[in-house]
């Protein structure tokens, strides 16, 4: 029994060193900023993006702000709990950047009024809780374009992790543009069901390339595809972050998301005290899409895509413009005017003329 | 109704879809055939997902910064001996429940190849050279399925080859077995049954740490957390599936890689089924395998090593 | 080798008590090197992990809900280990049960219904769960098909199923076709208990009945003898003329009933809602708890609360001393081994092999 006792003491000493030690006093001048990821930052992908914007904000408001982040939060019951740890160490503003997250962090919007919070992609909001995303398909449209004019096969390969709106929306773009150039381009469509597993995504590359395409895009994290098109020896677009480095050859450009002006903006607006709850959508214009290089592509083909891209941002060209027309032939209705408006978008679940496949859980 | 048949015909007896099959199911081969060792002497190591990814980082850090694959290779492999040391010392060691050990070496090993990789993340290697013979590779149907493949792809044919040697042919391989079987007799014998275990642990290790490091240098020329994505555990199920015999490993591994393949190529081809239904595939097909296979061994009791999982602590 | 384990003759108490802070002793040592290379302070690191969540009311009810499911599904899963029946799929059963239950509070969303919709919902949880973890007992029974493999494969197969269901029929209408479905009716969730402090709920006290019930199952009853019997001698089992094959049925379809309840609280209560989030791998942690607790009732629930406690005390690490998860993951890893390793030391000990070969008689 000797032995227990000397290791309980042993444990309670170590205890009670620990509580004294930690009296540490934390910094309250700065404004702590959290961030909550649903996936690891090295996944190359929508995690490190966002993981990028953080970087910036950090490094362009250092004297004012601390940020902080936990990275791989389960979408499930821990979400609420992440957000709200959060919230009780001090942080003021706090992004959560995955949809999967819109109902905990309205739970916990609803509990801290005073603590301003920002969920990405969603469509819930509150008083102290904001949305924000980004318009992902104005890229696609451009991407689309691209691939109409580089395709000799005509036909297009999409990996695709799963079967949500904004990837539907991005699919459709991507046609639309494709369309606009070459109305014969056909999609091969794979639903790797993961955001992330790169031997998979490898494996839906190979397979759409024995299949016939000549092209390839993806709505998936990991550089897996851009490489196998490298060895390959065709093209692809990257797809969040520029993926250049793992196909030199074969990107054409990648629609990456860039988060950083938008976070620099949040900030300070907390800062100044001017902060409300808007509902951001931004794309090429503000700089939250941005295009990568054009690459790989002739003269004229790059002329074109700029030429659209320009058109984009000016706001003359809409990708989801009207007339469109639906895969069972009908005319869709056209809320916004000339065009689709952003609720039409945000819940999109259906594919445009010219897709063969149907549309997953319909 | 015709057409779709001749086209999915087609597509599964295409010499690009064997290929991508083949790269596809090596990890699961290489994996698993370390664990069937393993499970063959009696010890049942569930940390193979901890192994796989540990191989996996390791081997992409090895590559990356001495710019050879072999060592790359070694790398992988020697981190997955190492890790399997751990699991080795505490349950032949100190008598450790290996259910939970192995559980708990795979949570180290996610955490341990997270951080190790976490300065490699985007930067990339030249993946592993492919074989290419003047006039083999170039033969139509099979050229470069037999003679275009890279290194990895031949040593896990070779490796569960020369495992059935070993397993059925060698004396050595005789004693493992026995050992697996029945560990009082084998140590009544005199053999020395933890050391065997151990040597099988840490071979087992070292396979696993080289398929994990087949992925980040071969397969996807990259390092991204958490890229093994589960293999270890389909490799686990593998070597259940195979009833513990190398000639079934081998099945089962090309089988469950070639319905993966499947559950994705169909995709296009708009047969109308729901993307995860094609998914699960794979899964449904192993249980559904096993099942038949099982049927007509009848039920004559568990094909397992009647010492798996159990403890062994040499009396004096 | 100079150094032995050998059985103990009786199970150590002294050990069994000191056990645990041995091995956080250790972990504590490993920890302080660990941190010290990468230039933390270690007791902020071991005050961050083990004690600040004790502090506060918020994180102590976290605790409670985290190890919530980890019990429930564990204390099942006791019941096939002990008889060496291997459950791998929990985690598939947990789903499923998420999936049956949550049909009602589907069906029955909007709609004004009593709350007897909840109590429906649990039932049919259990149900589902135990139905499903049925389906690799009888492949073991009539096809002696192995149930670690078919019960690990149906776990991806519920996973995708669950997919299928909130992507499509069960997709909230106001939804903007995400992947979830509605918010659940108050009727049809668990509220908290201590409104305003914390998230824990009723599930808790469930939990904690079902222990009690196990371990009375596993104590007092014929069937737990039998349990507890072909685990620890199946020939002389056999011989009694118990029926191994309804105890593998038995056992799965118990601990695939108590997965798919934990499965239905945990949607019902601190989730919400249906989703493809709510696969976490509670399935696969459990079995940890499961072992870490000895495989007894009251040893996992003890076992899951301390590895709740790591869980919520590495979020807390990640936040305050801006560790990377995975060093969290590290750190649980080797506090099992010690744990582990700690615990193999109630039953053998360690001895130094005396050099008996000197000491030979000296006759010729």
């Amino acid at each position: 029994m000797k032995k227990w006792n000397i290791f309980a003491i042993a444990v309670c000493a170590v205890v009670a060193l620990a509580v004294t030690t930690f009296g540490g006093v934390h910094a309250a001048d700065k404004l702590k900023i959290g961030f909550v990821y649903v996936g690891p930052i090295g996944d190359l992908g929508y995690t490190y993006q966002h993981e990028v914007g953080r970087r910036a904000l950090q490094k362009a408001l250092d004297d004012k702000v601390e940020t902080t982040f936990l990275e791989n939060v389960p979408e499930g019951a821990d979400a609420e709990r992440a957000i709200e740890q959060l919230v009780r160490a001090g942080n003021k503003l706090v992004f959560t950047t995955s949809f999967g997250f819109m109902d905990a962090t309205l739970k916990v919007a609803n509990k801290y009024p005073n603590v301003f919070f920002e969920h990405a992609t969603g469509f819930k909001r509150a008083k102290n809780m904001a949305t924000y995303a980004a318009r992902f398909y104005e890229g696609r449209y451009i991407q689309g374009q691209i691939a109409a004019k580089m395709t000799k096969k005509n036909v297009i390969g999409y990996i695709v992790s799963f079967p949500i709106p904004e990837v539907i929306s991005g699919i459709n773009a991507t046609m639309l543009g494709a369309q606009s150039v070459n109305p014969n381009v056909k999609f091969k469509i794979i639903w790797v069901n993961s955001w992330f597993d790169p031997g998979k995504e490898a494996d839906a590359a190979k397979t759409l390339i024995d299949q016939g395409a000549d092209i390839l895009t993806q709505h998936t994290d990991s550089p897996a595809a851009m490489q196998i098109a490298e060895q390959r020896g065709i093209h692809a677009f990257g797809q969040s972050s520029d993926m250049i480095k793992f196909g030199p050859h074969a990107q054409l450009t990648a629609d990456t998301d860039y988060w950083g002006d938008y976070y620099i903006e949040r900030a300070k607006l907390v800062l100044d005290g001017k902060w409300t709850s808007t509902d951001t959508w931004d794309g090429l214009d503000k700089g939250m899409v941005v295009m990568a290089p054009y690459t790989n592509m002739p003269d004229d083909v790059k002329a074109m895509a700029m030429k659209t891209e320009a058109a984009i941002k000016s706001g003359a060209l809409h990708p989801f413009k009207c007339p469109i027309t639906a895969q069972d032939g009908k005319a869709v209705e056209c809320k916004g005017g000339n065009r689709l408006d952003n609720g039409q978008i945000l819940s999109m679940n259906w594919y445009v003329k010219g897709i063969d496949d149907k549309v997953p859980g319909q | 109704m015709l057409e779709t048949l001749s086209n999915i015909l087609h597509l599964i007896f295409s010499e690009n879809f064997i290929l991508t099959v083949v790269t596809a199911s090596t990890p699961l081969l290489l994996a698993s055939s370390g664990e069937l060792v393993v499970e063959r002497s009696g010890v049942l190591n569930l940390g193979v997902e901890g192994m796989m990814i540990v191989g996996a980082a390791c081997g992409f850090a090895g590559a990356y910064l001495s710019g050879s694959i072999a060592i790359g290779a070694l790398c992988g492999i020697a981190a997955g001996v190492a890790l399997s040391m751990i699991f080795g010392v505490l349950t032949l060691g100190l008598a450790v429940n290996q259910v939970a050990t192995g559980l708990a070496l795979t949570i180290f090993g996610i955490g341990l190849s997270g951080l190790i990789g976490a300065k490699f993340v985007g930067e990339k290697i030249v993946p592993a050279a492919h074989l290419d013979l003047p006039v083999l590779t170039e033969i139509p149907g099979v050229g470069r399925l037999l003679f275009g493949e890279d290194a990895f792809v031949y040593i896990s044919v070779a490796l569960i080859i020369g495992i059935w040697v070993f397993l059925y042919r060698t004396r050595a391989g005789l004693v493992l077995r026995a050992v697996g079987d029945n560990h009082t007799s084998a140590h009544a014998l005199g053999y020395p049954v933890l050391r065997i275990r151990m040597l099988a642990i840490m071979f087992g290790g070292g396979c696993a740490g080289l398929g994990g490091a087949y992925l980040p240098l071969a397969y996807t020329p990259f390092f991204i957390p958490g890229m093994t994505s589960g293999r270890g555990w389909i490799a686990l199920a593998l070597v259940v599936f195979a009833s513990w015999r190398p000639a079934r490993l081998v099945v089962g591994a090309y089988l469950f890689g070639a319905v993966s393949i499947l559950g994705l190529a169909l995709q296009p081809l708009h047969l109308g089924i729901p993307q995860q239904v094609m998914n699960m595939l794979p899964y449904l097909a192993t249980v559904v395998v096993l099942v038949l296979i099982s049927r007509t061994r009848g039920t004559a009791g568990s094909a397992a090593p009647a010492s798996l999982g159990l403890v062994f602590v040499p009396d004096r | 080798m100079p150094l032995i384990l050998e059985r103990r003759a009786e199970r150590s108490a002294a050990v069994a008590v000191a056990s645990p802070l041995i091995a956080i002793a250790l972990t504590l040592v490993t920890v302080a090197i660990l941190f010290t290379i990468i230039g933390k302070n270690p007791l902020e690191a071991l005050y961050v992990y083990f004690v600040e969540p004790l502090t506060d009311s918020f994180t102590l009810q976290e605790i409670a809900v985290k190890a919530t499911p980890l019990v429930m599904i564990a204390v099942g899963l006791s019941l096939c280990y002990i008889a060496n029946i291997w459950n791998i799929g929990a985690e598939g059963q947990f789903l499923v049960g998420a999936v049956c239950g949550s049909w009602l509070a589907v069906r029955t969303n909007g709609t004004d219904v009593g709350h007897w919709v909840l109590v429906v919902m649990l039932i049919l949880g259990a149900i589902g769960g135990a139905l499903y973890g049925l389906l690799p007992a009888l492949c073991r029974v009539y096809f002696g098909a192995s149930e670690i493999l078919t019960s690990l494969m149906l776990v991806y197969v519920a996973d995708l199923g669950l997919d299928y269901m909130v992507r499509g029929p069960w997709r909230d209408p106001h939804g903007l076709n995400f992947p979830t479905t509605a918010e659940f009716d108050p009727a049809a969730s668990i509220g908290t208990l201590l409104e305003g402090t914390g998230r824990l709920h009723a599930g808790s006290i469930i939990t904690l009945v079902v222990v009690m019930l196990i371990a009375v199952l596993l104590g007092r009853t014929i069937m737990g003898f039998e349990i507890r019997l072909i685990g620890a001698a199946p020939k002389a089992a056999r011989f009694s003329g118990f029926n191994a094959d309804q105890l593998v049925l038995f056992t799965f379809a118990v601990s695939g009933a108590l997965a798919g309840l934990a499965g239905i609280i945990e949607v019902a209560g601190p989730i919400g809602h249906l989703d493809p989030g709510v696969a976490s791998g509670y399935g696969f942690t459990a079995i940890i708890v499961a072992f870490l607790g000895r495989l007894n009732p009251v040893g996992i629930l003890f076992a899951g609360l301390f590895l709740a406690l790591t869980f919520i005390g590495g979020e807390g690490a990640q936040i305050s001393l801006k560790v990377p998860l995975d060093l969290t993951k590290v750190f649980q890893g080797i506090l099992l081994f010690y744990v582990l390793a700690c615990d193999s030391l109630i039953v053998y000990r360690i001895r130094f092999l005396r050099t008996a070969r000197k000491a030979a008689p000296a006759h010729a």
